[in-house]
């Protein structure tokens, strides 16, 4: 193990913690020695080694969820001084101290900085975000996908579903049946895949029912906020026009719901 | 609401926006206008509603005004309480805009129906609708300022409702067109203000 440079300093930290599931929140802070190039999970690490509040408290270590560390899994969430990003990639000279550390309430709160993004997997089920191809015999090659459309469909596949973008919605909450940005986006990058288009309607069928595409209100959180700088409003946009089509297919009748 | 059709809802809600309660907007500014040249030139106009049979106004009321008013008003009451404003974290213009869509939203339902009942009910109750009528109404400079607040918030919320109609029915789609969008209607905005405003202060 490195030993930690001794540079004197401190970073001042005010973590909102809250100890069970919908039990009461409390803010404790922490005072943490500053190494060059430290990062808001660095920080963490040390109050888990250490979790001793800043005017000396024993505290219990605060609980995180972390996974790459490379800002492409998306586990690491949190709101750091009032805006949703990840931690591993939030770094402390670029945070104005204290830094404060807040959990994504628009899901539920498991323990202190961890919540519970089930929301977004269950709506990646529920939009079927995904190519069918088992068959009981060898289907063979799919159609080949332009590249020009491959280019713009692969910043769609960046979502690493973090959850920032519904944090940041004004629409997606405990009171709201809104799905939110992240799992719409998918929609239009399987709808968008050659293979995934044969089953387009399946997907628009989906985000065209309750808590869907429709609930959107326009505010444009998710795509200032995205830190994969993903298209979202753009793809909502997209959606909404496939589903005015659709719904006229549907309620006119057509002999084939996919073109 | 049965199950699954919230979003037929919601389409309807920003289709019944624009036709036809934003047309009848237009329309009413429009007509209020002929203020600015006097009380003759706004009796005049306003009477020709009275050549309109009766029976078939009232039926032209409730089909035009206000069946798709009420559904739009109070449909939209409930998405404006569905959402957890966030402007202080997220202070961009489009999440201002989505904040003062559902206030003056809100705003609206209060003013209107407050002015449908100093106007069309007291009309039905044997009341003259004329200019005489809304200059006694906005003789009290409290009543002009509601008025007032009252046009700027119908103006912008359909102005900012064009913009999100666009959207919506996927007609902007890349941010370059839903940014032109957002100028073209606000200088909707801009128009229906000044006509607007200027109808009402022509009563004083």
């Amino acid at each position: 193990m490195m030993e930690a440079v001794n540079t004197g300093k401190t970073v001042e930290l005010i973590i909102v913690r809250q100890d069970t599931e919908n039990g009461q929140t409390r803010e404790e802070k922490f005072s943490v020695p500053y190494r060059p190039g430290m990062n808001v999970i660095s920080a963490l690490m040390h109050i888990q080694k250490y979790p001793v509040t800043a005017d000396g408290k024993q505290t219990t270590p605060v609980t995180w969820d972390m996974n790459c560390l490379e800002e492409v899994c998306g586990a690491c969430s949190m709101v750091i001084n009032g805006r949703p990003q990840q931690s591993c990639s939030a770094l402390v000279d670029k945070l104005t101290q204290p830094i404060r550390l807040e959990p994504m309430k628009t899901f539920p709160v498991v323990r202190d900085l961890q919540v519970d993004r089930s929301r977004m997997f269950n709506a990646l089920k529920k939009v079927k975000a995904w190519v069918p191809i088992d068959g009981t015999y060898d289907l063979g090659e799919g159609p080949r996908m332009p590249e020009r459309k491959r280019q713009w469909a692969y910043e769609l596949s960046k979502c690493m579903t973090c959850g920032v973008c519904m944090e940041a919605c004004p629409n997606v909450s405990e009171k709201a049946s809104f799905i939110g940005p992240a799992p719409l986006s998918q929609v239009r990058l399987f709808n968008t895949h050659p293979t995934g288009a044969m089953n387009k309607d399946e997907r628009l069928a989906a985000i065209m029912g309750d808590g869907g595409l429709a609930n959107c209100g326009n505010s444009q959180n998710c795509v200032a906020a995205c830190p994969k700088g993903i298209p979202l409003t753009t793809s909502i946009a997209a959606l909404n026009r496939a589903a005015t089509v659709q719904m006229f297919k549907n309620f006119f009748g057509s002999d084939h719901m996919v073109d | 609401m049965s199950k699954d059709r919230e979003f037929l809802w919601r389409r309807l809600h920003s289709l019944l926006g624009i036709i036809p309660v934003g047309l009848f907007l237009v329309f009413h500014l429009s007509l209020n206008f002929t203020a600015v040249g006097g009380e003759d030139a706004y009796n005049g106009a306003t009477g020709m509603m009275e050549l309109v049979p009766h029976a078939l106004l009232l039926v032209m009321e409730w089909v035009i005004i206000y069946i798709p008013l009420m559904f739009h008003a109070f449909y939209g009451v409930y998405i404006a309480f569905t959402a957890t404003n966030n402007t202080s974290r997220f202070s961009t213009f489009r999440n201002w805009a989505f904040r003062l869509q559902r206030m003056t939203g809100i705003f609206l339902v209060v003013f209107i129906a407050w002015h449908i009942f100093q106007t069309r009910i007291q009309k039905a109750l044997g009341a003259e609708v004329n200019y005489d009528m809304m200059a006694e109404i906005v003789a009290s400079p409290w009543m002009l300022g509601f008025y007032i607040v009252g046009i700027l918030s119908a103006t912008f919320h359909l102005a900012n409702g064009i913009w999100g109609f666009l959207v919506s029915w996927g007609i902007t789609q890349s941010p370059k067109s839903q940014q032109i969008a957002t100028y073209v209607t606000m200088v909707i905005f801009a128009i229906l203000s000044i006509v607007g405003v200027a109808a009402i202060v022509s009563f004083v």
